[in-house]
């Protein structure tokens, strides 16, 4: 029994190391974490916990000359949820598109390849932010290119291991990329409508209901 | 009678009820300001202490003047002398301060002797007087401006500049006024927006400075570039806007002020102008937002878009103070742009506006000419706002212990008040003790001084730790220089032959 629990735990963390190695090796690396099985999900949720953390954490310990944050309208649900969404709007999306044109990948796997693919931001950002309490305004510049740095490298990430988990050709991965970012677009729509609708029906009973309370 | 009161008490439970379901929550929002207030550095509104209170409101009757005050329209400090422009009368009258609350008619201006056809004003709207007593007087009735001596004597008169550019049959209503002291005349006229009118000691003109800047957005210019000549025509043409006033402070600089345009003006943009002799904006605006009076320019109370700065005047401590004609606010600004106080509003009372028209100042108090009031109302310092002043002055002179004193006794009196923190931050940088000074700076988000203390701080902090980081850097390339090492001289004993051979003859 603790012989499986040792093999488990060591496999977790095999896959956690994998993650270093994807992000240097983004097309080896991401072609092995579903064919080779290299990646587990615990991990693509430890990265995923880690990138929310250190979204958080940034808050609070940036210095103020780059994050200054209006605490009374912080919403601390919404914020995590600025992740949260977009990310399972553009997995979903990605597997519906990719699904219906001889995509590989897997609705799990698209979860987690794009969650491997985030880890540059808390590993650039966490040292990031601890630094940041050591420049002046002066060296503000130097900070803003290493931040942009680690979110365009984890774009790039993204788009490769896609890429790599659908067995897609270069200029067929660009193309459904921006399909997916499409895609993302029109879910949001219909959701807008869907809640507008939702609310419109709700109100529509509340208003009947207090009608019927009047003529009681 | 019985059935008649069940029907009321009824009908009254029924509107209560009614009332009790439908009312929400009445919501404060921007139009609710106190007398006085400051924004922070989020732009938000913190109540204030009064920073001014009325010291007394001057009309006709209580300067003892036959005929009361109508539509006055200027007004100009000078020493202990004022000088308020009554334009609807068609005369200027010079008073003598002698206290706060005291003002006294010296003499009514209406008319001049020399050499001229009209020796009357008509509707005189700005006066300037010149070190020696020169009068110039911005005569807007009879297209001129006159220069007379300090015994009313005819010496000469600005007219319409000669400039090809301008229109000819444009009627020249000379509006407001500055003279340097090498009696150079700049002034402002209805319908011209090419900057100051600036003419030269003897009268003749030498062009226009400081146009401001045009504002457009960029919707409009897009549509424009796909509108035909006829389209275009009819839109509104992108033109630099008429200053409303200008100022010319101690050391010779103008402030001028103009109105902001709601559409294309963005929050950080700036109502005043600092002109240079050049006619070069050297304004500084390192505040937060611009130097245009209320962030809020929706309506509210029946007014709405952005300040309008009708009038500026310059204290000897750099503060300027605006008058706002659509709210009927004051707001002050120190030299580095940041906000001193805002107050005042529009009503009957003392201390609100009804059209305020001019404002100018003598030492720290403020003279506010309302023209539909047809009054003079005197503003002194409340004890907090001395407290302000003293540390602002404390400061200029180098007394940068005292001033940081200054400054705790006003965040005492107010604690939502950004310039005293940075106040006492910019005291304790001075006497170098920057951390305690990036605690105050950090506090209120001034990044700039915030940064040079810590750059300070940062620099005796590694001056007196050279030894432990020098240590730190050399084991951080030692240590895994030593494990490397071992690692290597371990895998060699353990692979070396002699050893390999006994293991060997063991088996």
């Amino acid at each position: 029994m603790a012989a499986i629990a040792k093999d488990k735990y060591d496999r977790y963390i095999d896959s956690l190391k994998f993650a270093l190695y994807c992000i240097s090796h983004p097309l080896d690396g991401f072609w092995d974490l579903t064919h080779e099985k290299r990646g587990t999900y615990a991990a693509a949720n430890t990265i995923l916990f880690l990138t929310i953390l250190i979204r958080i954490l940034k808050l609070r310990y940036t210095s103020f000359i780059f994050v200054q944050v209006y605490w009374e309208d912080l919403n601390i649900f919404l914020y995590i949820a600025s992740i949260l969404f977009p990310l399972s709007l553009w997995v979903v999306g990605n597997w519906g598109l990719t699904t219906l044109f001889d995509g590989k990948g897997r609705l799990g796997q698209v979860y987690m390849a794009t969650c491997y693919a985030l880890t540059p931001y808390p590993l650039i950002q966490f040292p990031l932010m601890i630094f940041s309490n050591f420049v002046t305004v002066d060296e503000a510049e130097f900070y803003a290119m290493v931040s942009a740095i680690s979110l365009v490298w984890a774009a790039l990430l993204v788009i490769a291991a896609m890429g790599q988990i659908h067995e897609y050709s270069a200029g067929k991965n660009l193309l459904f990329t921006v399909a997916t970012l499409f895609s993302m677009l029109v879910m949001i729509f219909i959701l807008m409508i869907f809640f507008s609708m939702i609310s419109q029906g709700v109100s529509y009973f509340i208003s009947l209901g207090k009608e019927f309370l009047f003529r009681l | 009678m019985q059935t008649m009161k069940k029907i009321v008490k009824g009908a009254a439970a029924v509107i209560a009820g009614v009332m009790m379901l439908t009312a929400t929550p009445l919501t404060a929002y921007a139009g609710e300001y106190g007398y006085t207030y400051n924004y922070d550095w989020w732009g938000d509104v913190q109540e204030s202490p009064d920073f001014y209170s009325v010291c007394k409101v001057f009309t006709g009757s209580d300067l003892g003047l036959e005929t009361n005050l109508k539509s006055p329209d200027g007004i100009f400090a000078d020493g202990d002398k004022l000088y308020l422009c009554d334009s609807g009368n068609n005369r200027i009258i010079e008073l003598h301060r002698s206290a706060a609350e005291k003002l006294e008619v010296v003499r009514i201006i209406d008319s001049f002797t020399g050499d001229t056809d009209v020796t009357t004003f008509s509707n005189p709207t700005d006066v300037s007087v010149a070190e020696n007593g020169d009068f110039y007087i911005a005569d807007q009735g009879n297209a001129r401006v006159l220069k007379l001596d300090k015994d009313l004597n005819y010496i000469m008169e600005f007219t319409k500049p000669d400039d090809n550019t301008l229109d000819p049959s444009l009627v020249f209503q000379p509006k407001k006024l500055a003279i340097d002291t090498a009696g150079r005349v700049y002034c402002i006229a209805t319908g011209i927006n090419k900057g100051l009118i600036k003419y030269e000691a003897d009268g003749t003109f030498s062009g226009f400075v400081g146009a401001t800047k045009v504002q457009f957005n960029w919707t409009d210019y897009i549509w424009k570039k796909f509108a035909s000549q006829a389209q275009r025509a009819k839109m509104e043409s992108f033109v630099p806007t008429e200053y409303e006033n200008i100022f010319m402070d101690y050391e010779g600089f103008i402030y001028a002020t103009m109105a902001l345009n709601e559409d294309k003006a963005s929050k950080t943009d700036s109502a005043v102008r600092k002109l240079n002799l050049l006619g070069n904006d050297i304004i500084v605006s390192n505040g937060e937002w611009g130097l245009n009076g209320d962030l809020y320019w929706g309506s509210g109370g029946g007014y709405e878009g952005p300040s309008i700065f009708t009038d500026v005047t310059v204290m000897d401590n750099d503060i300027y103070v605006c008058l706002d004609r659509n709210r009927g606010r004051c707001f002050a600004y120190d030299d580095q742009g940041n906000i001193v106080f805002c107050f005042g509003g529009n009503g009957n009372m003392n201390g609100y506006f009804r059209r305020p028209t001019a404002i100018d100042s003598i030492g720290h108090d403020l003279y506010v000419v309302d023209a539909l009031d047809n009054s003079i109302t005197v503003f002194v310092p409340t004890d907090f706002g001395k407290q302000v002043y003293n540390a602002v002055e404390q400061f200029d002179l180098g007394e940068y212990e005292k001033s940081g004193q200054s400054w705790e006794n006003v965040m005492k009196e107010n604690g939502n008040y950004d310039l005293a923190y940075i106040g006492i931050g910019r005291a304790l940088l001075r006497q170098k003790q920057y951390k305690e000074a990036m605690k105050y700076f950090e506090l209120k988000y001034d990044d700039e001084n915030y940064s040079k203390a810590y750059k300070q701080y940062r620099k005796i902090w590694v001056e007196d730790h050279i030894v432990i980081i020098v240590l730190v850097i050399l084991a951080l390339f030692v240590v895994p220089m030593v494990i490397g090492k071992t690692k290597k001289i371990k895998h060699e004993i353990d692979t070396a032959d002699i050893f390999m051979n006994v293991q060997d003859g063991e088996k």
